[in-house]
């Protein structure tokens, strides 16, 4: 017979106001395998922790009930305590007599005789609880961090400075992200491109950082601690074992198209890199654009051009995975009331900073877009697109009015004489220094903020007419602009739903990454191993953007601060006597956890990738899936207890 | 086909030529419009009170009407009539303590109503689910050269709940006459407001939205302009002569129902239009398009 002990607690007057305790107490000392019962004010504290403690000795307790909260809140709590006293912590278990019965009823005997019975039940499951040890798994200690952002090298970098190795993935061929395309940063108007380089030039030298870039995750499966990832290295029709970034290719190339990376602003070759400080300082062909005059080929001193390269594959096994995939902006496309992107001289954000940027199209000159002329009348619309539930997006971008109190500053420092208008809904500034900056953009800069929306735009004589409406004196406002500077949502990744689907991490309903909890997890997954940071997660600004990524980082080095992973021995195993390898549990499993083994005719668990959700339990014919210490016997017995 | 037709006021008085033109077009697409018994006023404006169910009364009728039709459909051509039926099928379709308090209301009325048994249709929608192609080819002129404006105003395509068309781009009209190759202009305000029931008592507020309309699509070499709500019609074509007596460096334009358009280039006879009804008479540049 197994010794258990019942340790109920009042929780104040929060158990005790609507359970009779000394009555339980009573009814509980009758059943069978029960040797000891003791109630207390406040089991969770110190003493309440002793005194379980002391009555395992004194009594030699097998086991104990704790009659308290949900185990949600204290299971660990007595767990550990109980530990200490050379129990097993799994022959530790929690009746709920607070949320599931005191809380939810008024009447002193209904609820006295139902914490009777879920202490019972309880009792019941206790008597054939195993003592369990974790389950340990060898940790691989690299990581891969995807996408090349602030987000991204921060995490690399972190990680790596820790000592660990990390594989970097960027999908397009130079890292830096979005803010290498930033002229200056609110809100101190540092010089973005010249705070990003040297952390952009340390990743690329890290002894411990392998950069893959223009490459792409294309396959994923194992588990924390053992991730096997595959990655496709897009063909880039340039060795770049050879290649040493002279660019003489570039300047003889004869095709050129609009850059991506200058917002379509500025011109490219078909043989290119994004932009002048890229890393790795390396070239890459656009395939879609070459016309194969092989010009590229003549001019190229190292003989690096080869255009037979083709995508190849690479295989890569790591610990834990960081998401760092960032943003686009919503296209003007979607906002036919601003002219659909028709309109040459309504642009968005991210080319304003191009016109702004010393290295831009324009050397930093803001000339507009249709005739190079610079405008004396420019037009902000900050919420072009968000915060607008029924038409676009629900939710708040969170940085645009930070980043167009910028832009209509660097304009009036660039422009003298020129006029800036800024229509707003709200002004959310609340970062260090944020609202005075706005403050100074307003008063010292003489920008006129609007508080009102855009209703419409169209082009009328070289102008754009801007109609909108200033709510706080009432009046329609018209005003002619040479150009129309339209902040709009900040939105994930065009191919979100794949990432999601390629890593199994779940996004919200705007497509981003949904982090474990989103308070106490920031910047985890629900999938262990995998964490998140940067505007893939939400949009946020780069001070951000680097704390959480650094936050991603430490998350992954406390993982790695060990090489063995300990998992939760809860789980569901397999009887192989009992099991006749029909594969339903297979099936049914949503972590792919058991795999069917064909020559023994039988299905294995992969113990870490089990959830302990039970549904093979539930489903397996033959009972051969048990789940640890909740196997049928138990459930049977626990019920009984509950209607006898 | 048969179909369920509500006319509605104004399509039985000052926009005669829209009803015959419009109900015109139907028969070359095997369509019978059947006029609905005993129809009344269609509310006009929908009722934003939502504790007064009385205003809801007229267009819910309107729909008892039709459902005991038999036809699913219910065709309307004026803007306004669409938009009033529309939000009274969908306000009580959504909310069954009002729905139930308008039934016990209208006791006397034998058939009760819930919103969803008639899909009230407007005969832009309709045109558009026939589709620019089929109706290409019943093309009887081809009308070279011609440059009109369209003109959507509000009715038709706000509140989105209801809209029969995006509010920012709306395509109706163009889909239908871009399809047989007359140039539809490009202009700023084709959904800009007309003023509305402004002109009851602010009419300077008409007289400012037409300048700016008219003269814009007339700056972007419209010929004439189509529309489709007789409210939109009233304000900004009877309103250009005043504009003419006001300033005589305004170029006036005249307004059509589209049907009117349509039913020329279809090759229906003209002389269904009273073209007296008109403000602008549009005959002479139809004349000149080959058109009349
Ligand atoms: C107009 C504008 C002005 C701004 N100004 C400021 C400012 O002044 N100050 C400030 O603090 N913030 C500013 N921001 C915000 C700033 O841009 C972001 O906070 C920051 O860039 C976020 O970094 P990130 O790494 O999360 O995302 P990103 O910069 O978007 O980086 C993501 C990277 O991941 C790569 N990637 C995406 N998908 C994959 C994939 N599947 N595989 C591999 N790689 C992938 C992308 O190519 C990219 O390199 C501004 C933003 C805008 C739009």
């Amino acid at each position: 017979m197994k010794r258990i002990g019942v340790f109920i607690c009042h929780c104040g007057i929060n158990i005790a106001g609507t359970v009779d305790i000394e009555k339980l107490t009573s009814q509980i000392k009758e059943y069978p395998n029960v040797v000891h019962v003791e109630n207390y004010k406040y089991m969770c504290s110190s003493p309440g922790q002793q005194l379980i403690n002391q009555q395992i000795m004194d009594k030699n307790l097998d086991a104990v009930v704790v009659a308290a909260c949900s185990p949600s809140l204290h299971e660990n709590t007595f767990r550990t305590s109980v530990q200490r006293v050379e129990m097993n912590p799994y022959n530790c278990e929690i009746a709920n007599i607070r949320e599931q019965c005191s809380w939810v009823h008024d009447d002193k005997q209904i609820a006295t005789d139902k914490a009777a019975k879920i202490i019972k039940s309880m009792v019941e499951k206790t008597v054939l609880d195993e003592p369990l040890m974790p389950i340990t798994v060898p940790v691989n200690r690299k990581a891969l961090v995807i996408g090349g952002g602030v987000a991204g090298m921060q995490a690399a970098l972190n990680i790596a400075n820790n000592g660990y190795e990390v594989i970097l993935v960027e999908r397009e061929s130079s890292i830096g992200g979005h803010m290498a395309m930033l002229s200056e940063t609110f809100p101190t108007l540092d010089c973005s491109q010249c705070i990003l380089t040297p952390k952009m030039v340390e990743v690329d030298q890290h002894p411990n950082i392998t950069l893959i870039t223009y490459s792409e995750v294309v396959e994923v499966s194992g588990f924390v601690g053992n991730f096997k990832v595959k990655i496709k290295q897009k063909a880039k029709y340039v060795d770049w074992e050879k290649c040493n970034g002279c660019g003489d290719c570039i300047t003889e190339c004869p095709i050129n198209t609009p850059s991506e990376f200058e917002q379509q602003l500025g011109e490219r070759h078909a043989i290119y890199r994004p932009f002048p400080q890229a890393v790795p300082n390396k070239v890459i062909v656009d395939m879609d654009e070459c016309i194969q005059c092989m010009v590229c080929q003549v001019f190229c001193p190292t003989d690096a051009i080869d255009f037979n390269q083709k995508d190849s594959i690479v295989e890569q096994e790591v610990g834990a995975i960081v998401l760092a995939t960032g943003y686009q902006l919503y296209s003007l496309k979607n906002l036919p009331e601003y002219g659909g992107g028709e309109i040459e001289d309504v642009i968005d954000g991210l080319a304003f900073e191009r016109l702004l940027s010393a290295s831009g199209p324009t050397q930093g000159v803001v000339k507009r877009p249709s005739d190079g002329k610079i405008p004396q009348d420019v037009v902000f619309i900050q919420c072009a697109g968000s915060r607008d539930p029924e038409n676009h997006m629900p939710y708040c971008s969170r940085i645009c009015c930070m980043y167009t109190a910028k832009h209509a500053m660097l304009y009036k420092h660039r422009v003298h004489q020129g006029r800036a208008y800024i229509f707003y809904m709200d002004i959310r500034s609340g970062g260090k220094d944020y609202e005075e900056f706005v403050q100074r953009v307003m008063e010292e800069e003489r920008v006129v903020y609007l508080r009102g929306k855009v209703s419409r735009l169209y082009e009328e004589d070289g102008k754009v007419v801007v109609c909108g409406t200033d709510t706080l004196t009432r009046r329609n406002v018209e005003i002619k602009a040479d150009l129309v500077v339209t902040a709009t949502p900040i939105r994930p990744i065009e191919d979100i739903d794949q990432l999601s689907k390629l890593f199994k991490i779940s996004i919200n309903q705007n497509g981003f990454l949904t982090e474990a909890h989103p308070k106490l997890r920031p910047v985890e997954s629900l999938t262990s191993g995998i964490y998140l940071a940067g505007c893939a997660q939400a949009p946020r600004d780069i001070p951000d953007t680097v704390a959480q990524a650094s936050g991603a980082a430490s998350m992954v080095c406390a993982l790695f601060s060990s090489d063995q992973l300990y998992h939760d021995p809860i789980i569901a195993g397999v009887d192989e006597d009992l099991c006749s390898g029909c594969g339903i549990c297979v099936g049914v499993c949503p972590y792919s956890a058991r795999t069917l083994n064909r020559e023994k005719g039988i299905v294995e668990v992969n113990e870490v990738l089990c959830e302990a959700c039970g549904a093979c339990s539930a489903a397996c014919p033959s009972g051969a899936a048990q789940q640890r210490n909740f196997t049928d016997i138990q459930l049977k017995n626990m019920v009984k207890a509950i209607l006898g | 086909m048969e179909i369920s037709y509500y006319p509605g006021c104004t399509l039985k008085t000052s926009a005669k030529n829209y009803e015959k033109t419009g109900l015109a077009l139907l028969p070359i697409f095997d369509i019978s419009p059947v006029e609905i018994k005993d129809w009344v006023c269609c509310g006009a404006t929908y009722s934003l009170t939502s504790d007064n169910l009385m205003y809801q009364l007229a267009p819910i009728r309107t729909l008892i009407r039709a459902k005991e039709s038999g036809n699913p459909r219910l065709l309307t051509l004026c803007d306004m009539c669409y938009n009033t039926l529309k939000r009274a099928a969908l306000f009580i379709e959504n909310d069954e303590e009002k729905r139930e308090k308008i039934k016990n209301f209208m006791d006397e009325e034998e058939t009760d109503y819930r919103g969803d048994e008639v899909e009230v249709v407007h005969l832009l929608t309709l045109l558009n689910e026939i589709g620019s192609q089929k109706i290409s080819e019943k093309l009887v002129k081809s009308p070279l050269d011609l440059k009109i404006a369209t003109y959507y105003g509000c009715m038709l395509l706000r509140p989105k709940e209801i809209q029969a068309d995006s509010a920012e781009n709306p395509q109706l009209m163009e889909n239908i006459f871009q399809g047989m190759g007359v140039e539809v202009v490009e202009y700023p305000f084709r959904t800009e407001c007309c003023g509305s029931y402004q002109i009851v008592n602010r009419r300077e507020i008409i007289l400012d939205r037409t300048k700016k309309i008219i003269s814009s699509a007339v700056k972007n070499n419209a010929d004439l302009m189509v529309l489709s709500c007789p409210l939109c019609d009233y304000n900004l074509e009877a309103t250009q002569k005043e504009l003419i007596e006001q300033d005589s460096n305004f170029k006036p334009l005249p307004v059509l129902y589209f049907s009117q358009l349509l039913a020329l280039i279809l090759g229906i006879d003209p002389e269904i239009n009273d073209w007296s009804l008109h403000n602008i008479d549009p005959t002479p540049v139809l004349k000149r398009k080959g058109l009349l």
